[in-house]
């Protein structure tokens, strides 16, 4: 069915270029025109295979393997194993990933449309679970689903011919689906159209997927997959290639001015829907949906669940950018966020401003830290006086927590709780502390109204900035006043979950 | 059929406390989370008796020091894949430590059946296994409660290459039964009546030649996916497989 409809929307699309041809034939940009139909999968099969049985080359994210160079069609053999394994998925944070080669997500698979490919599927012997195959790119009834189902200890073969061009999301079809994908059994494999993709200078393979922990962002040990969230589409993480860090740091994607970037993007889902943006940079191409037509000068694009997309662009100014989901709450509270480094002289022509290396700190970039500073200096002395903590703390608040609380600490109706006059943490400051280090989900009640609403943990504050912030806090707006300290932050933080969380 | 021959040529080895002794199960009704295709609503499940816990591997090495037959270097291969027994430092010896008091793993759906057979007793039918593992320490059915469920689901997040614990340290349940869930997978009679298709997805379009088999494809009851993955587990299966997180009890009928 679907097959039938792209045919006729080409039909039209041919239909309109042939308009086109008529009304302007002098000065129509190639760019403007339909290109020919490539003819799908009707016109993928250029005979039996030529030659040896090729070896796949697999890679692990975020490389992606070398061009195929051929311009026959080959027997191409892909040996992919299952591993259930813990690997980390944030600081401190664990997950029993379930993974195809070992990484999430699972090695990318490169081969040519017409290809014949003999697909080996191996379950490793101390698997839990019997797994499957399910590539898009394949022809045929479960795209390779039935003809996969392994169980620990085996390994099954099925062979098919790659007869449409383009990159294609594979991922575990066993029951229940959706837990295998959660558990990040998903991957790319890309049908190079007959002459190849174009050259560049780097290609990177990245595929987000969204994750259901049993506990909280953060929430440090080794975290049980939770059904109740994935069935509410409710992640705790958003993540580029399976870890909160995967991209980042020394890990960062590289490239140097004056390259073309080549990314492969995916994305596994299992619910999401990805807004995929690079900031800092204007994609010059873009492969929507990973097929054969491109899109040019595009800003965020849209990536499916279940879809991908190929996307380029030229590296001109050097510095950090920053690779989201432009569904932002994901990219700053759920870890949606890497980081492609380009390394070069500054080329002020282009773009003349400061960049900022490292993490993207968007909320603590005002400029307005010179109390902060100060009281850094205090502490640093020890001499810091209340008044430098409240001067701190507002400054500190003003970036942090104004955005949802209010810079009047009102807070929204209904929304976001008041601070101000707070009943909440009227009688005990710790309450506060507890807050900012841990979040806080679900109901409460504050001066008599019901809040139901997630705070995130703010556990990337320092004891210092904490303990500024409650002070801030309990110094304003009639609150009761007070003082918390750096060691009652640091006690706190260390105390396992104490009364705050139990709301 | 040439394995029952075999078997019945075995003499019996019936050691009173294998698996911790047996335990008795009232029968009663039950709906299982497969839509057996013979019947709508629930099934009837006869009293039996069950192993308190999982067979240990001391107690499989007894049987096969009794039946060296079944012996990893001696076991017809068409009984047993190579993986079998591959956890013991020789054929007729143990690992030190630890294993002796841990299930056995690495069986398959043959041997477990002789041993079972040897001691006058079988593997259980999948609803005698489903009916008993429903129960947590207090209810004999606790299937609705999701604290149940996610205790199953907790085992399938955890790690398969950290050692398996003693088998029957885990806590009891109503009838004190130990162990069916959180330790390891376990083989059933009709594991291979469990047809669940190798496409899940399929549901509304089951294969016809799959009707032959008693869970046809037919999940009753979406929310018990956690017990499902034991289905899918168990259908993934042929005889003679072995994994290293699969292994069995034994059911005896009422004398």
């Amino acid at each position: 069915m679907l097959r039938a409809a792209c045919l006729s929307l080409l039909a039209i699309s041919v239909i309109l270029a042939g308009c086109d041809r008529s009304d302007r034939p002098a000065a129509t940009p190639a760019t403007a025109a339909a290109p020919a139909t490539t003819g799908g999968s009707k016109g993928g099969d250029f005979g039996p295979p030529q030659g040896e049985p090729i070896k796949a080359v697999l890679t692990s994210p975020p490389m992606v393997p070398p061009a195929t160079g051929r311009t026959k069609p080959a027997k191409v053999i892909v040996e992919l194993e299952v591993i259930e394994k813990e690997m980390p998925i944030s600081e401190g944070v664990t997950y029993m990933f379930w993974t195809f080669g070992g990484t999430v997500p699972g090695s990318f698979i490169r081969v040519r449309q017409g290809d014949t490919v003999e697909f080996h599927l191996k379950n490793a012997p101390d698997s839990k679970m019997p797994h499957n195959i399910d590539l898009h790119g394949v022809t045929g009834p479960g795209g390779g689903a039935a003809s996969s189902f392994t169980a620990p200890g085996h390994a099954s073969r099925f062979t098919f011919k790659a007869l449409n061009a383009g990159l294609y999301v594979y991922h575990c079809a066993t029951a229940p689906v959706g837990m295998h994908v959660a558990n990040g059994m998903y991957g790319l494999i890309l049908v190079e159209p007959p002459q190849g993709m174009p050259k560049v200078d780097r290609e990177y393979y990245v595929m987000q997927g969204d994750f259901y922990t049993a506990g909280k962002y953060r929430e440090k040990g080794l975290q049980a997959f939770n059904m109740e969230k994935a069935i509410d589409e409710n992640p705790t993480y958003v993540l580029f290639n399976g870890s909160e860090g995967a991209l980042t740091g020394d890990k960062a994607l590289t490239a140097k001015t004056g390259e073309s970037v080549r990314l492969y993007v995916g994305n596994g889902g299992p619910n999401l829907v990805s807004s995929f943006h690079v900031i800092g940079e204007i994609f010059d191409k873009v492969w929507y949906e990973g097929g054969t037509h491109f899109q040019e000068n595009v800003q965020t694009t849209l990536i499916p669940a279940g879809g991908a997309a190929i996307m380029e662009f030229h590296m001109e100014v050097p510095g950090s950018y920053v690779l989201v989901d432009h569904s932002i709450f994901r990219a700053f509270n759920k870890g949606a966020l890497a980081i492609l480094k380009a390394d070069g002289p500054e080329v002020t022509a282009i773009y003349s401003g400061k960049e900022v290396d490292e993490v993207y700190l968007g909320d603590r970039a005002s400029p307005n830290l010179a109390a902060v500073a100060t009281a850094a200096r205090s502490a640093g002395a020890g001499a810091l006086t209340v008044d430098e903590q409240i001067k701190a703390g507002q400054a500190l608040f003003a970036g942090t927590c104004s955005t949802c609380h209010q810079a009047n600490g009102q807070g929204l109706p209904r929304v976001f709780p008041p601070l101000a006059k707070s009943d909440f943490f009227a009688k005990d400051s710790n309450r506060v502390v507890d807050t900012v280090l841990r979040g806080l989900s679900g109901p409460v009640k504050v001066n008599g109204e019901d809040y139901n609403s997630v705070m995130p943990p703010m556990a990337q504050l320092t004891d210092d900035e904490a303990a500024n912030i409650a002070t801030y806090v309990l110094n304003s707006w009639g609150n009761p006043g007070g003082r918390v300290t750096k060691e009652q932050v640091a006690k706190r933080r260390k105390e396992a979950a104490p009364a705050a969380a139990s709301h | 059929m040439r394995a029952l021959l075999l078997l019945c040529l075995l003499p019996l080895v019936a050691s009173a406390s294998d698996g911790g002794g047996y335990v008795r199960i009232p029968g009663g009704e039950f709906a299982s989370v497969l839509q057996y295709e013979d019947g709508r609503g629930p099934s009837r499940v006869a009293p039996f008796e069950v192993m308190q816990r999982p067979v240990t591997n001391a107690e499989f090495k007894a049987f096969v020091d009794k039946h060296p037959a079944w012996r990893r270097d001696r076991v017809a291969t068409v009984f047993a894949e190579d993986g079998y027994l591959a956890q013991w430092q020789a054929p007729a010896r143990l690992a030190p430590g630890e294993q002796a008091l841990q299930p056995v793993t690495r069986v398959s759906w043959f041997a477990a059946d002789a041993y079972c057979a040897a001691q006058g007793a079988r593997l259980p039918r999948w609803i005698e296994w489903e009916y008993v593992a429903a129960a947590d320490a207090t209810r004999r059915d606790a299937r609705r409660d999701p604290a149940w469920r996610e205790r199953i689901l907790a085992w399938y997040g955890r790690p398969s290459s950290r050692a398996l614990p003693r088998a029957g340290a885990g806590a009891p349940n109503v009838y004190g039964v130990h162990d069916l869930h959180g330790v390891v997978w376990e083989w059933v009679d009709d594991y291979s009546a469990l047809l669940v298709s190798s496409d899940s997805r399929n549901q509304g379009d089951p294969d016809r030649r799959q009707f032959c088999g008693a869970g046809a494809l037919s999940v009753g009851d979406r929310e018990q996916y956690a017990v499902l993955m034991r289905v899918a587990m168990l259908s993934a299966l042929a005889g003679s497989d072995t994994t290293m997180n699969l292994g069995f009890r034994c059911v005896r009928e009422l004398r």
